[in-house]
């Protein structure tokens, strides 16, 4: 694997197979009565949020904690970034604290690829969420709920799955993400948007697209439901509320053509009555819940094959794989 | 004032020549001259051009000398082979008096490095609402032509419309910066399938063609001069190429980096990549260099934008927008348009000094290397090839996109007037300068 | 056994010390050692430690259905999450740790593993059990104790006591994933030689290394 986690385009079909066996069996001691493994003691972990996000942040900070890392929750908002210090000069001082990894949410796209790529801190960078970019661990806790369901087994991925997404794709952190990790575990992605939230340039991403959502149900083994901001109706992406609902949102009726077996997923939070109705939300076939359990599972898989072996914190000087045969 | 020989240089690059500059003056051309007392300059290997004319510049003085002065950004434009630049009007205050581009026209004479030629705002503040008192800033000592909201497009058609038609009484032009902001708002990359992949707003082609194709046409139907900046796109090209054929009044430049970059380099998310207007596709750049080599497109033009280091190390989305261009502008072109066979040397001399000059309707510079002409001119040596190093640069900032990068050429000596502003690829001491040049 | 040799010997081929009928009649003997003294092997739950102790134990399971007439609680256990040498190489790809229905609260649990060397993977597997539940008792029974212990930790059942230099490596070969049962004895020098061998002795039930000859790789 490699240093950082910042697209999900970073993990080889080797490397998510190896996240999502990990976290079934970080999911085993989630489910003991002690939830605590000492593997990351005295690794501490930074939780860089320029955004609000109480939910992500949660799932990362509870799986620190069960690597029995050292967690340290630095709010961007609010502090002196927001009176202009720099991602730089946060990062300079997360350096000087010794974070061996950054877990970072930002507004700005790019903004992981960023700290990864500079030379501000040594530490591992996670990228839990960049702007309209990527959120790698929501792919692979989506992934990973998708397997349990439809493909389980250790080892296995998700060839021929059939999992559709709808929403605002062209906003969507989320959507990226999936696209990419889905088609690496080999399963067959649609998107299903009005034309005004699909991004230009789609045609060469590895997956379909349609608009009309109902001519994809019966064909769907996973149907990911957006959150879509009511802002975006201002900004002219579609008429009306009521009319994005009844295109692109999921009712029971909706639910009802999707196969027996089939699985509806969010990733949260949602907007209920505009993409989802609450009957939807609250089914059983809706894996909201179950995601966030999965959420803690995967990123401490993540944490864990990040940061469990030696890393470049640990010997600054090494410089290449070469040097440590001998 | 020194008599100079410079000696078997290939003018426009053509067959070894001696040129005898004297009281800032060509006096002489042809092989075996000599000259008593003359300071002889050997240019075996070399190309002389005529001093390149620069249509877009930030100079940034007034209000951001911490990017760069008007000192700094002279040495800079001498040392890429300049002897003239059009400073752009985005400073603070914003240059729409009279008052503001007189002080930037006294900054370049005092300076001595180059000619500043100050290009003034076509409203007041920017603001595309009003316009400024484009007639006060011709009438001023800086004598202003050239007028421009460039880093604001002025959007709306009538307030277009009446400048064009207001500057005909003075011969001026409108330098328009064409981009429809309602279609970039927020925009942050071109728009395509490399912004879709990074989540960062787009930046349609569409809204630099749409300006371009309505102001063609308010210029034609005016009868009005216009001057399209930075031209980004095969579109662009298209539109302009059709406004020529019609025989209207059109001009446009394009910019180094649009020239060599593709928008595959915000892969990175490096902000020194971030640059108004975006960096396009390899088709667009194709189609740009053509419109360079057939003429379509007039002038090359820096738009060379220096910011400081801490509006650049940070993240994509807060990080300012543009590059420096003038110490690397002529090496480019050799890179793109000469090495590789689209434009000889003395169509580099027509795109960068000939066709600028009349843009902007500079007497004194553009002019043909013969005898009774200014001596402005620019010694280049097209066999270096070195690595850019930004830390070498005149300019005050550093956010140039082609650090590491090999590129070919280097301008061994400069003369303004007759005045070495560069001798050995380095600026001379500014005493020598200052002053000297008449 | 010639444990030692000269400094500067030529480094020797790994040579077998037991073979697979040997094999056999140790787990043979261990089987009925825990019969006996757990008095029938009543609540004895056996823990396999990965990767070769999750095979032996499954050996062990079939001698003690064999005598005792009942299938005794089988598991696996994976212990990386609690070494204390992870930051000497890269994160290491975790076994599948699985522990029978009916836990481990109350019974007495007897780990398996193959070789007994400085004591500190059972030191993790007794950390990891702390975790999971209160046995009654932990156990310990290992093919094969080459001793230079560096943690008070002794094994309950050996299958064979093997006296070697720090400079020797042991490996255990199991039908299961070796391909034959054997125990070699070799110089960790020779196993150098090539990153082949290397490799097979990762692989292999030697992985457990004592610490002071480790440099930082
Ligand atoms: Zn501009």
């Amino acid at each position: 694997m490699k240093r950082h986690l910042v697209s999900a385009a970073d993990l080889s079909h080797d490397d998510a197979l190896l996240i999502l066996d990990t976290a079934e069996e970080m999911a085993q001691v989630s489910a003991r009565a002690v939830k605590k493994l000492p593997t990351l003691r005295g690794r501490t972990v930074v939780n860089l949020f320029f955004e609000d996000s109480t939910r992500t942040r949660t799932s990362f900070e509870v799986a620190e904690k069960r690597l029995s890392a050292d967690v340290i929750n630095f709010s961007a908002k609010g502090s002196s970034v927001s009176k202009g210090e720099s991602l730089k000069d946060t990062a300079l001082t997360l350096q000087a604290m010794g974070a061996d990894a950054v877990v970072i949410r930002h507004g700005a796209s790019g903004a992981p690829l960023r700290l990864a790529e500079s030379d501000w801190l040594h530490g591992s960078v996670i990228n839990a969420g960049d702007g309209t970019h990527e959120h790698p661990t929501q792919a692979l806790l989506d992934a990973f709920t998708m397997r349990r369901h439809l493909a389980p087994g250790l080892g296995r991925d998700l060839s021929g799955r059939r999992v559709t997404i709808v929403g605002d794709i062209l906003h969507s952190r989320v959507a990226r993400s999936n696209v990419l990790l889905l088609a690496t575990l080999g399963a067959q992605v649609t998107l299903v948007a009005p034309p005004t939230l699909v991004p230009i340039g789609v045609e060469s991403w590895p997956c379909d697209v349609s608009y009309d959502l109902d001519s994809v149900l019966s064909k769907t083994d996973a149907l990911m439901m957006l959150r879509v901001q009511r802002e975006r109706m201002n900004a002219a992406f579609f008429p009306t509320e009521r009319e994005y609902s009844r295109r692109y949102g999921l009712d029971s009726l909706r639910m009802g053509a999707l196969p027996e077996h089939a699985i509806v997923m969010h990733p949260g939070p949602m907007v209920r009555g505009m993409e989802i109705t609450a009957e939807v939300a609250d089914s059983p076939r809706c894996t909201v819940v179950e995601q966030v359990a999965n959420g803690v599972s995967v990123r401490m898989a993540v944490l864990y094959l990040l940061l469990g072996g030696a890393t470049l914190a640990d010997h600054p000087t090494r410089t290449n794989a070469e040097e440590s045969t001998k | 004032m020194t008599t100079r020989l410079i000696r078997n240089a290939n003018l426009l690059g053509q067959d070894p020549q001696d040129v005898l500059i004297a009281d800032g003056v060509v006096q002489q051309i042809g092989t075996g001259l000599t000259a008593d007392g003359a300071t002889e300059l050997d240019a075996t290997g070399l190309v002389l051009l005529p001093g390149l004319v620069d249509l877009h510049t930030h100079l940034r003085e007034p209000g951001r000398e911490d990017a760069e002065t008007v000192h700094t950004g002279t040495r800079a434009a001498a040392r890429g082979g300049y002897t003239a630049v059009h400073a752009m009007a985005n400073t603070f205050p914003v240059a729409d008096t009279a008052g503001v581009v007189e002080q930037v026209w006294r900054l370049g004479r005092a300076s001595g490095y180059c000619d500043v030629q100050p290009v003034g705002a076509v409203t007041i503040g920017l603001e595309g609402k009003k316009l400024a008192e484009l007639g006060a800033m011709h009438d001023s000592a800086a004598g202003v032509r050239v007028f421009s909201d460039d880093g604001k497009c002025v959007d709306d058609a009538v307030i277009m419309r009446r400048a064009l038609e207001y500057v005909k009484a003075f011969d001026g032009v409108i330098a328009q910066h064409a981009q429809e902001p309602r279609l970039t708002e927020g925009a942050q990359m071109n728009e395509g399938t490399v912004s879709g992949e990074l989540g960062l707003a787009g930046w349609p082609a569409v809204a630099e063609e749409a300006i371009i194709a309505r102001d063609v046409l308010l210029a034609a139907h005016v009868g009005s001069r216009l001057h399209v900046c930075h031209v980004s796109t095969a579109g662009s090209v298209e539109i302009i190429r059709w406004a020529k054929a019609k025989g209207w009044d059109v001009t446009a430049e394009v910019t180094p980096h649009h020239l060599l970059l593709t928008d595959e380099l915000v892969r990175s998310y490096d902000p020194v990549y971030k640059v108004n207007p975006p960096l396009r596709t390899e088709a667009d750049v194709m189609a740009l260099r053509e419109a360079l080599a057939d003429g379509t497109i007039d002038a090359v033009a820096t738009d060379h934008a220096p910011h400081p280091a801490e509006d650049k190390d940070c993240e994509w989305a807060v990080a300012a927008m543009g590059m420096v261009g003038l110490e690397t502008a002529l090496s480019v072109v050799q890179h793109t348009m000469v090495d590789t066979g689209l434009m000889d040397w003395a169509g580099v001399a027509d795109r960068m000094s000939f066709r600028p000059a009349r843009i902007g309707r500079l007497a004194g510079h553009g002019r043909p290397v013969s005898p009774g002409e200014p001596a402005n001119l620019v010694l280049v040596d097209p066999a270096y090839r070195g690595t850019v190093i930004p830390e070498s640069f005149a300019t005050r900032s550093r956010n140039t996109p082609y650090r590491g990068l090999d590129l070919p050429g280097q301008v061994r000596a400069t003369f303004l007037r007759g005045v070495p502003t560069v001798l050995d690829g380095e600026p001379v001491a500014p005493e020598a300068v200052a002053g000297a040049v008449a | 056994m010639t444990a030692f040799h000269d400094e500067g010997a030529a480094p020797r081929a790994p040579h077998q010390v037991l073979d697979q009928s040997d094999i056999a009649r140790v787990v043979t003997r261990i089987a009925h050692e825990i019969v006996e003294r757990a008095k029938g092997a009543e609540d004895v739950v056996l823990l396999g430690i990965h990767t070769r102790g999750v095979h032996l134990a499954r050996r062990l399971r079939a001698r003690l259905a064999d005598i005792t007439g009942r299938d005794i609680p089988l598991g696996a256990l994976d212990i990386t999450m609690y070494r204390d040498d992870l930051r000497l190489k890269p994160a290491r790809a975790l076994e599948h740790t699985e522990i029978p229905p009916g836990g481990i609260d109350g019974r007495l649990v007897v780990l398996v593993d193959d070789v007994l060397f400085s004591g500190r993977t059972i030191r993790a597997a007794l950390d990891a059990l702390n975790d999971i539940g209160r046995p009654r008792a932990v156990q310990l029974a290992v093919l094969v104790d080459r001793g230079h212990r560096e943690l008070p930790i002794r094994a309950d059942y050996v299958g064979k006591n093997l006296p070697t230099s720090l400079r020797e490596a042991v490996k255990v070969q199991l039908a299961e994933i070796d391909g034959g049962d054997a125990v070699l004895v070799g110089d960790r020098d020779y196993a150098a030689r090539s990153s082949q061998a290397l490799a097979a002795e990762e692989q292999s039930g030697d992985a457990e290394q004592p610490s002071a000859p480790h440099l930082p790789e």
